[in-house]
């Protein structure tokens, strides 16, 4: 009382400190509703099940990687990691996010904290992330179990998986900010979709012609498999360098829409 | 400390604050001082302004022009610190609907960097001073409006606030938990707690604030204690009549010299008087047969009718 008759500032919680509070909250709330996070793990596992070893038996070893065949299940396997390292993040900032921006206001609340919009974006990309982290987490064990790791770079692969993760929830968070009604989540799904599908996650690259490979390369998920796959398998090469350069770079960038918007859409 | 300058020592300190939207100023350059410890009013109805200036003593709304300090700091600059110290009621209650009623209050201290063991502690606490203990496992949606708001009250004192804001604690609320929500907040007061409210009930403002300022159209158009409002802009008593319907043009001039001042509504005409009991006694005598008469205290509603000519609550 004394500090502030004086004029003297208080001391300020550190930005990172503010934004944990926001990630302890929600695993509170978690905690009770595990299961929600446990069915989103095993979409992939079920994708590996049905095309890695059911499509893969058909496939044999067509498949190459720098010219070494490759069993197809290990191919495809840290393609399905990145998707589910992407699929945590986003069902996690795009609807659940919307729900407590929309509807429950949440951060109507939360910003008559000290919290500001920048700590609460950044607190539920890092809550999301997390998500992401722990679904690829399981399906790297899975993978282990499997026999489908084929190299000890494969230690970086969970690394790796978080800052796709990351690179996700902000993506989603940015968007949903523009988000009116659950109608425009279809749109959502028609962009997961087709980046699941065509991210080279169930055959290289080189099947496209040329342009194609180009527009598949400026996508996100693309990047996300292509490091994965580079860690599992050991096919270590300079490429890794642009997919995490895109990755950080795209993350950045939306965390920043993702705030910018956030300050216009709650403190009017 | 007498000799410090008002805008150090006053928790708010406001001089040309103006809020403007796109098309709408929300806030016309108000100024207004609000003292530690007292409990200070803005009274007003709908549109009045006066959610927009809780928002921005709340730091979550930048004014657009004029100076605001809050317990001595910037809000433009010191957000999170000025937040740190203070408690928000909003007007609509915005708790967490997916966790339960303790969980609230925890989580809630928990954005205030409070440890855990503290956080559960008061959140304990708080829920007894609310009278909502019994209710601490369930989920907050079933809950009345009432017990919502008293919890809303609980979550905004987590962080033992040097002020409180509260914007139309009671609106929407029946007679009995309104009373009950008074009592809280009284008792906040008398443990020294500076509170701000705003409200659009004059009832309300007339228990709860030392003293208040009525805004109309995004201006303060007047400011001082409940009493002395009263005593400026409005008599001691008055008397409302009530005449059978479509009679009152009938009045015209008849009930001149009366009153201080006659102010005729739709359903009723209000008497501005030092003696209600003598002005009625002249009503009679002129003839007059209204269908009921009462004589009554004058109250901020009267105050506000006064200065504003339309009555609070339309």
């Amino acid at each position: 009382m004394i500090a502030i008759l004086a004029g003297r500032r208080p001391a300020q919680v550190p930005a990172a400190r503010r934004a944990s509070h926001l990630v302890e909250r929600n695993a509170i709330l978690y905690r009770r509703e595990w299961s929600l996070i446990v069915s989103g793990f095993f979409e992939p596992l079920l994708y590996l099940l049905a095309i890695g070893y059911g499509v893969g038996s058909l496939v044999g070893s067509a498949v190459t990687l720098n010219g070494h065949p490759i069993p197809y299940a290990a191919f495809v396997a840290p393609a399905l990691m990145a998707t589910s390292a992407m699929n945590g993040a986003v069902y996690e900032t795009a609807f659940n996010f919307f729900y407590k921006l929309k509807y429950v206001k949440l951060y109507d609340a939360v910003l008559a904290t000290p919290l500001g919009v920048a700590d609460v974006a950044l607190g539920e990309i890092v809550w999301a992330l997390i998500r992401g982290t722990l679904y690829a987490l399981g399906f790297l064990i899975v993978m282990a179990g499997l026999g489908l790791i084929a190299s000890p770079w494969a230690i970086l692969a969970l690394p790796a998986a978080m800052l796709i993760g990351f690179t996700f929830a902000a993506v989603g968070t940015a968007a949903s900010t523009f988000v009116r009604t659950w109608q425009d989540f279809d749109l959502v799904l028609i962009v997961m979709i087709p980046l699941f599908l065509f991210s080279a996650t169930f055959y290289p690259i080189t099947l496209y012609p040329g342009a194609l490979q180009l527009v598949v390369q400026l996508t996100p998920l693309y990047h996300g498999v292509d490091l994965l796959r580079s860690l599992t398998t050991g096919s270590i090469g300079p490429g890794l360098v642009g997919d995490l350069v895109y990755l950080v770079v795209l993350g950045g960038a939306a965390l920043l829409l993702a705030a910018v918007r956030l300050q216009r859409l709650l403190l009017k | 400390m007498a000799i410090s300058p008002s805008d150090t020592t006053a928790l708010i300190h406001a001089r040309g604050l103006s809020k403007r939207f796109a098309n709408l100023v929300a806030v016309d350059a108000i100024d207004f001082d609000v003292d530690r410890g007292e409990a200070f009013g803005f009274l007003g109805p709908n549109g009045a302004g006066k959610t927009s200036t809780m928002r921005m003593i709340g730091c979550v709304s930048t004014p657009s022009s004029g100076t605001l300090s809050v317990l001595g700091m910037n809000p433009i600059t010191d957000g999170p610190r000025i937040r740190a110290r203070l408690g928000v009621v909003p007007q609509a209650d915005t708790l967490d609907m997916e966790l339960h009623v303790d969980e609230n209050l925890f989580t809630y201290a928990r954005y205030f960097d409070i440890p855990r063991d503290v956080a559960r502690r008061r959140a304990k606490e708080l829920l007894e001073f609310v009278q909502l203990n019994d209710r601490a496992k369930d989920e907050v949606e079933p809950l009345s409006g009432g017990m919502k708001r008293r919890l809303t009250i609980a979550r905004a004192l987590v962080n033992e606030p040097d002020l409180l804001l509260l914007d139309e604690p009671t609106t929407g609320l029946d007679p009995q938990a309104r009373h009950l929500v008074w009592d809280r907040l009284y008792r906040l007061k008398q443990q020294g707690v500076t509170i701000v409210l705003t409200s659009h009930y004059m009832d309300e403002a007339e228990q709860l604030c030392d003293r208040l300022v009525v805004m109309d159209k995004a201006k303060i158009v007047a400011s001082g204690s409940p009493r002395s409002l009263i005593d400026r802009y409005a008599t001691r008593e008055v008397l409302e009549l009530r005449f059978k319907i479509d009679a009152a043009p009938a009045l015209d001039g008849k009930l001149e010299g009366i009153a201080d001042r006659v102010e005729v509504l739709p359903d009723r005409v209000l008497l501005y008087t030092q003696d209600g009991d003598a002005a009625a006694a002249a009503v009679h005598e002129r003839g007059l047969q209204p269908e009921s008469t009462l004589v009554r205290r004058s109250t901020l509603e009267d105050v506000f009718l006064r200065l504003t000519g339309r009555s609070l609550i339309e």
